[in-house]
Parts: structure tokens; sequence; C-alpha cells
């Protein structure tokens, strides 16, 4: 490949020709010229060639001459190569040509031509780069970014922009910022221009610079601010004119607000996610406290034996059907539920049922059942945690503010509680076993009295909550760790959703879990986290001074108990 | 008086009382002192922290069971009453240490460490003994009181007060494990040297806080026994069982509750208190929701609605807890879990019931009604 330059090759092709003793030197001298513009340009388009040639160069200098070049052609073509010098999956062959290895090292194309590489017979080297190529590589990639056709690519480039000093870009910006019709990624440019804007000597441009940072600046900028702000030991400021500091101080306090607004809606995102990953652990409990008066010790355990029947499908779908490894999720849900459920049926009628009218002895029991649980996923599994991974469409997340993202795990939780909350109520409220759960909830004695076979409901109703439980545990393996003591993290918590919320609606579970859930996040940056659960915590109790049977108690006879 | 408290027990309750008092009180600390070291009947020197922690225990399920087997107010917070006894004293032994922690510093090692250059507000008084007693009898039974008199008066009570009681050790764990709150964090309260100028590692300073539990103990159980058979006890047992009746019978249930609770709390916290310098150690641990539960289960074990069931059930379960931590430990939680369910299950009465001989039957009612 390492032929001449083109320029050399048609000036002998063109010239010889036309030299005729006849022509006048100037004549040739005329064609020379023409020729040599014509070949120039020609020379323009092998630029990128040899620049990108020279990447393969045994100069550390020549390489990084010829990284800022490309960087300023602009050739988005260059931007395999580059990345792959960065990511050092670039390679030279004996001959001096350049190869891309894809990722995983095994098939290799021409870095030039883009067509594919035997790598058999071929023995590479890669190319020798140090920091301060790095360095210039990044920039250039950078460059390259803001032309590509791409505009999710121009965006990462522009927010990369962002973090770091682009005082000799300012041209390559503004002409981006021409064409950019995306209005997303013009904001940002037009804050990146912005923050060079802040340095310059021109005081009309500084101020532009603080009207776009007032319009779209984030928190990043505010310490850019504060420097105009500042003062020296004498009290005077540093920053002598006072339109700039009026403009600056304006700003700062715009970019707070927002902020604050950022962060309130992060916390009531957060919190939502909270609440409801609280709602799943607490709802099942919620009915069969409300059924049957028996606070259930062990339900912690049915979330976590639902992580672990989550864990136990993974591991099946791992082995034997890899190809539909994503939808292991889709069949842990029925798993989950039944697996739990089952359990929570046993429990109810080996040891439950027996202890009908004791509900303090019950709670006891229930414990016990749940130190044995606890102990035997310990001796299956391991005491270590197990890890669930997040099949490929729950990973990741959106950005929904600058520095906000909510992840796609959460996001799905908070639908999944939709969907199970509409399912129990439906179950509940339109179903004829609905109607006797509920019958047996508000008088157990004339439910009994009219032929509902109490005990039956007490057993049905135990398995529902128990799925359900076993439910909220599919969705805690998806955002944390699974181990056996899974459940005793959640089982105070989902105690108090159910003081707070009341038994026997589940509208005051949903009020209880998303209450507390909220409160908790907008409490934690204020109060800190454990102060922030000691202020819920005396907040409960005294709510429950005014409301002893709970925010959404059931009126009516029943209601004495 | 003295005609009252005699008339707590039979003869034959008092010899055996007394008997036993003479036996922890008496001779096994003889039995250690006059054998010689390989006789078979020598009580090793290891054994008495033991027994004290034990006597601890028992002197725990003593409290408990005045308000759950005799007011039928299950407490799954008694951890906490526990845990502020104990940290009073371990306050008072963490000053005591002086300058000879690892720092080298007037200042408790773990507030040099966080870099603290005073000591808090609230560890002032705890060089002097007499003011530590006042806090560890006075601190437990006051927080109880406060917690009790607003607990009580909204009428929280059966599965409802439990969960809240949980919820408050849960709270207090949380708050003690932070570092800033200013006992230590994670690691609470160690390391202690001295106690009233008693080294702690002398064996004769761990058998004279063992003599010291005793007799506490034995205290306690009389004082509880002298409340159980007063009118007092009458209204608590009828609280337990039909707490309506009582209420409308002309009683203020309120006072009573709030009377047998405060007092519950200022037994566990002189429990606490006599437990650390034993242990040696103090933390947050304590106070987990899990420790509160299985001191309910000592009584469950024993037998609820009588002391000696009491006195017993935590004998036997933490006898059963330090033979099982080494024999086989693993199975320590199935042995637990499993004794909770066969207990509620099948022994409502616990230990005592079994061999007490009255038939189960005509005692069901009265103690089963939570």
């Amino acid at each position: 490949m390492d032929k001449p330059c083109p320029l050399s090759k048609s000036h002998k092709l063109r010239v010889d020709p036309h030299s005729r003793k006849m022509l006048t030197r100037f004549l040739g001298v005329f064609v020379f010229l023409i020729v040599g513009l014509f070949a120039f340009s020609l020379c323009e388009a092998n630029d990128f060639e040899l620049a990108m040639k020279d990447l393969g160069n045994k100069s550390r200098s020549k390489i990084k001459m010829a990284v800022k070049r490309l960087g300023n052609m602009g050739n988005p073509k260059a931007l395999p190569a580059l990345e792959a010098l960065k990511n050092k999956r670039l390679k030279i062959d004996e001959d001096g040509v350049l190869i891309i290895l894809n990722e995983a090292g095994d098939q290799g194309r021409d870095a030039l031509y883009g067509n594919p590489v035997d790598l058999s017979s071929l023995t590479l080297h890669k190319p020798r780069i140090n920091n301060s190529v790095r360095r210039v590589l990044s920039m250039a990639i950078g460059k390259l970014k803001l032309t590509s056709d791409s505009s999710e690519v121009r965006l990462e480039a522009a927010r990369d922009l962002l973090k770091r000093p682009s005082s000799d870009l300012v041209e390559l910006i503004e002409k981006a910022l021409n064409k950019e019709n995306d209005n997303e990624v013009r904001e940002i440019f037009m804050l990146v221009l912005a923050k060079e804007g802040l340095n310059s000597d021109d005081k009309n441009k500084r101020l532009q610079s603080l009207n776009t940072i007032n319009k779209f600046g984030n928190n990043d900028f505010k310490t850019d601010l504060e420097t105009l702000l500042e003062k020296n030991d004498a009290g005077e400021f540093l920053e002598s004119d006072p339109d700039i500091r009026d403009r600056a101080a304006k700003a700062i306090s715009k970019i707070e607000n927002r902020q604050f607004f950022i962060n309130q809606a992060a916390n009531l995102f957060y919190g939502l996610s909270l609440g409801s990953i609280l709602l799943l652990a607490s709802l099942g409990l919620a009915i069969t406290f409300g059924l049957m008066g028996v606070i259930n010790m062990a339900h912690g355990e049915m979330l976590m034996i639902g992580a672990y029947s989550t864990f136990v499908v993974q591991n099946l779908f791992k082995e034997y059907l890899p190809n539909l490894f994503d939808w292991y999720l889709i069949a842990a849900i029925p798993t989950a539920f039944i697996v739990s459920g089952v359990i929570g049926i046993i429990m109810e009628r080996t040891v439950i049922r027996h202890l009908y009218g004791r509900p303090l002895e019950t709670l006891l029991a229930t414990w016990g059942i749940s130190l044995v649980l606890i102990q035997t996923v310990r001796l299956i599994f391991g005491a270590q945690n197990v890890e669930v991974a997040n099949p490929s469409y729950l990973s990741g997340g959106i950005q929904a503010f600058s520095g906000v993202v909510l992840p796609f795990n959460r996001i799905a939780i908070i639908i999944f509680v939709i969907f199970v909350v509409i399912s129990v109520w439906t179950l509940l409220q339109k179903s004829s076993l609905g109607l006797q759960v509920r019958a047996v909830t508000q008088n157990r004695g004339m439910a009994s009295c009219v032929g509902i076979s109490t005990r039956k409901i007490d057993m049905y109703t135990f398995g529902l909550g128990s799925g359900v439980a076993g439910l909220g545990g599919l969705a805690l393996s998806q955002i944390g760790n699974v181990g056996p003591e899974l459940g005793q993290l959640y089982i105070v918590d989902s105690f108090m959703v159910v003081v707070l919320g009341g038994v026997g609606k589940i509208a005051g579970t949903v009020a209880g879990a998303m209450g507390l859930g909220v409160l908790n996040k907008f409490l934690e940056p204020v109060a800190g986290a454990v102060l922030g659960k000691i202020l819920i915590l005396v907040l409960i109790i005294i709510v429950i001074q005014k409301r002893p049977q709970g925010l959404f108690a059931l009126k009516g006879r029943m209601a004495d108990n | 008086m003295i005609k009252k408290i005699s008339e707590l027990h039979s003869f034959k309750g008092w010899l055996l009382t007394f008997l036993l008092l003479g036996l922890a009180v008496v001779l096994l600390p003889l039995l250690n002192m006059w054998l010689p070291e390989n006789s078979t009947w020598h009580v090793p020197d290891y054994m008495f922290p033991l027994l004290g922690k034990y006597l601890c225990y028992a002197l725990v399920a003593l409290a408990v069971d005045l308000i759950w087997g005799y007011t039928g107010i299950l407490s799954l917070g008694h951890g906490v009453f526990f845990s502020i006894g104990g940290y009073g004293m371990g306050m008072y032994l963490m000053r005591s240490i002086g300058k000879e922690g690892v720092y080298k510093s007037d200042l408790p090692d773990f507030m040099v460490f966080l870099d603290w250059k005073e000591l808090p507000w609230y560890w002032y008084g705890f060089d002097n003994f007499a003011f530590t007693l006042l806090v560890i009898l006075v601190i437990p039974g006051l927080f109880a009181f406060i917690f009790g008199y607003f607990a009580f008066k909204s009428r929280i009570k059966g599965v409802y007060f439990a969960i809240i009681t949980q919820a408050m050790t849960f709270a207090l764990m949380l708050l003690f494990f932070r570092n800033n709150t200013g006992f230590g964090g994670n690691n609470g309260l160690t390391d202690f040297k001295r106690i009233l100028g008693y080294s702690l590692q002398e064996p004769s300073t761990k058998m004279g806080l063992y003599i010291i539990t005793a007799l506490v103990l034995f205290l306690s159980y009389i004082l509880s026994r002298y409340i159980i058979k007063s009118k007092l006890g009458r209204v608590l047992i009828a609280i337990r069982d039909a707490e309506s009746r009582v209420m409308f019978s002309g009683y203020n249930t309120l006072h009573y509750k709030l009377a047998i609770w405060t007092l519950s709390a200022f037994l566990c916290g002189i429990a606490g208190a006599l437990y650390v310098p034993q242990v040696g150690i103090i933390n947050p641990s304590e106070m987990q929701p899990s420790n509160s539960i299985e001191m309910a289960i000592w009584v469950a074990v024993g037998g609820r609605g009588t002391l000696s069931g009491a006195l017993v059930g935590a004998g036997l379960v933490n006898g059963a807890k330090s033979w099982f931590t080494v024999a086989a430990p693993e199975y320590w939680l199935y042995f637990l879990g499993g004794l909770f369910i066969i207990v509620t299950l099948f022994f409502p009465r616990g230990f005592v019931g079994i061999f007490s001989g009255s038939s189960s039957k005509n005692n069901k009612g009265v103690i089963l009604n939570d």
C-alpha cells in the first residue's frame, strides 16, 4: 500500500506530452500551475487517506499530527478508526495496513476501505500511543462526532464538550450550531459557547453568554458564575462591571430555582419508586391482616422466596434457553407467585389456622417460621447474596433532566405495581371469591352463618397474600441484592404501611405505601436517612393517636375488635 | 408489711426460693474458692460472667412476663429499655477508662477517632457513679412512660402495639448505629477497664457482679411477686382477660397499664446495666427487633403468667443457645424457630405448664384470651 502521492504521478503523465519545443515556457508554467491545482485537490481527498495511514506510523508525533488533521478535516469516516485507536482495537500488519478489530477481537476489517480482512495469516502489532496522543485523540473524536449524522452522537459529543474547556473549538462549534436543527443539541452547543464567552473581553458577548446560561444552565455553571461574584480580601469585587455581576447573580438564582424543581421532581420519582416497592411488600400483608387479624411475621420471607424463585428461573433460562434469556423475567412472574403462594398456604394449614383467635401467638409462631425459612434458604443457596441480572430491556434508563436519570427497572416496577394492584382489586371486588373474602373480612361470624367456608377462604387469602409478596420479591430482585435476609429489610416498613393505611381496603394500603415512600425521599435530603426514618415513625405514632385503626379504616360495626 | 410479704409464698415456696438463692449466691462462689481446680465440683471462673448473663436475661424475662404474661400486652421493644440501661452503664465504664485508651486521651477512643474535641453534653456526669445509677434507674422508665402514655392513651393494643414497639426499637437501633449520635456507632461501647476502681478482668470483680445480679434478681422477683399478689396484680390480670369489662367497672386501665409498663421497662434497664460490665460490650445490635422477639419467646417457653416460668424459660432458651452456637451453629435457627412454633402450638402454658400438673383445659381460657 506504500504508493507515492498521486501528485507526482499525474504531474509526469500530464506534463510529458505537453513538453514540446514550440510552446513557450510561459505556457508550460501555466499548464503546470493548472495541473498542479487539480492534482492538489486530488491530494486533498487523499490527504485523508494519508492521515489515516499515519495513524499506524512509528513516530508518535506523526500519529499525533495525523489525529489532529483527521479531527480538523471533519470527515466522519475517520471516526471508527479513531475510536478503535482509543479502545486499542486498531492494529497494523507488516505492510502497514490498518485493521480495525471487532470487540471480541476475532474479526477485522480494513480501516480505510471497510472490507473484511482474514486475520489468520497476518501478524499484527499495535500503534504506539501515549497519554498526550490520547488527549488529542479524545478531542478529535469529539470534533468528528459534532458533525456526525446521528443526533444522538452529536448530543453525546456536545455533553462531552461541556465538561472540559474548549476554547480552541469555538469556531467549529459555531459552525455546528448553525447547521444544527435538533433543539436539545442546540441548547448544549449554546451553553458550551456561553461558557467560553464568559471569558471573552467583549462585554456584550459576556452579557449574552450570561443570558444563555440563565436560560438553559444547570448546576455545573454555578461555580463559574460564583467566581464572577467573588470579592478580594479588601472586600472589593474581583469583577468590576456591575452589569455582569447583576446578571450573574440573577442567573445563579434562576439556576438554583430550576435545580430545586428538578430535585423535587427527582425526589417525587424516587419516592414513588420506593412507595411502589413498599406497596408490593405490604399489599399481601394488609390483605391477610385485614382478613384474619394476624400479622404474618414471615411475610418478609415470602418476598425473599419470590426473589429466589426469580433467581432459580433465571438460572434455568441461562442453562437451557440462553437465546430466550430476556424472557426469564416474564416466566418468573407466575413462578414467584405460585411458589410463595404455595408456601403461604402450607404455612396457613399447618400452623396459623391452629392459632385462630390468638393473634399475639400467631405473631411469635410466624416469626419462628421466618427463622426456619431464612435458615433453609441459607443452607440451600448459601449465606451470600446471589446475583439476579436485569434483562436487557430493563437496563439503562432515560435522562429526564440534566443529572436525573430514571432507570428503566424502577419505571417497570411502578408499572408492574399498577398491574398487580389492579389485578388484586379486580379479584377482590369483581369475583365471587373476592366477595366471600370481603364478607369474612367484615364479619367472620356472619359470613360463616350464611354458608361461606371461612377456613377455605382463609387459606386462599393467605395464598393470595403470600403470592403477591412473591411478586414483590421478583420486583426487588431487579433493583437490589438478593440474600437470605432480604425480607427482614422490608418487614418493619411494610408493617408501618399496614398500620398507617389501615386494613381491609386496598386504597388505604396504596395511600400508606406511596405516602411513606414519597415522604421518606423528601425527608432524606433534609434530615438524613436515619433521622428521616425516625421522624416518619414519630409521625406514624402521632397519626395513630388520631386514627387508631389507620387512615382508611373500615367503618361500622365490625370496626370494634 | 412483713406479714404481707411472708404471705407471698407458701412455706414450701419460700424454702425453694431461698434454697435457690443460697445455691446461687453462697454455694457456687464457695465451690469456686474452696475446691481445687481439678475437682469435679469446682466451679471455674469463667462460669460467673456466663451465669451472670443468664441472670440478667432472667430479669428481662421477669419484666416481659409482667407486661405480657400478666397484662396481656406483647412488647417487641424491650430490647430498647435493656439497651438504654446498658448504654448508661457503658458510658460510666467508658469514662472510667480514663487516659488508658488506645489514644491516651481523656475522651473515649471512638470520639478521638471521630476527631471530636470535647465531650458531648449528654456525656456529662457519667464520671460519677451515683449519677450513672440515677440515669439507669430513671431513663428507661421515663422513656417507657412517655411512649406508653401516648400509645395506651390512644388505645393502641394487641398486634398494633407489638408492631409499634418493634418499630420503636428498629428506629432507635438505626439512631444508635450512626456515629454522629455519639454512642460509638456500630462498635458500641467496649474495652472497659474497671468499675468503681475494681478491675473488670479480676475474677473477684466478676464474681461480685454475679452475686449482685443474683441479689437484684431475687429482689425483683419478690417485688414482682408482691405486685401480682396485690390488688394491682388482680386488675392487671383482669385487663389481660377482658379489658372492656374492667373499663366498664370503673377502672381507668390507662393508669394500670402505664404503671406496669413503666415498671417492666425499669427492671429491663437494670438488667441491661448489670449485663454490660459482665459481658464487656454494648452495641446497637442489642436493639435489633429479633432480640426483643427472643425475649418474648423466653417467657413463652417457660410459661406465661407464672414468674417462675419466665425465669426458667430464660435459662432454658439461653442455655440451649450457648450449646447450639458451639455444637451445631447452623441448626440453632431451626431450633429457635421450631421452639417458637411448637411452644405456641402445643404448649401455650410453657414448660412450667407441662409440669404444674393442673389440666390445661381449666386454664386455657384465661391464659389464651389475648
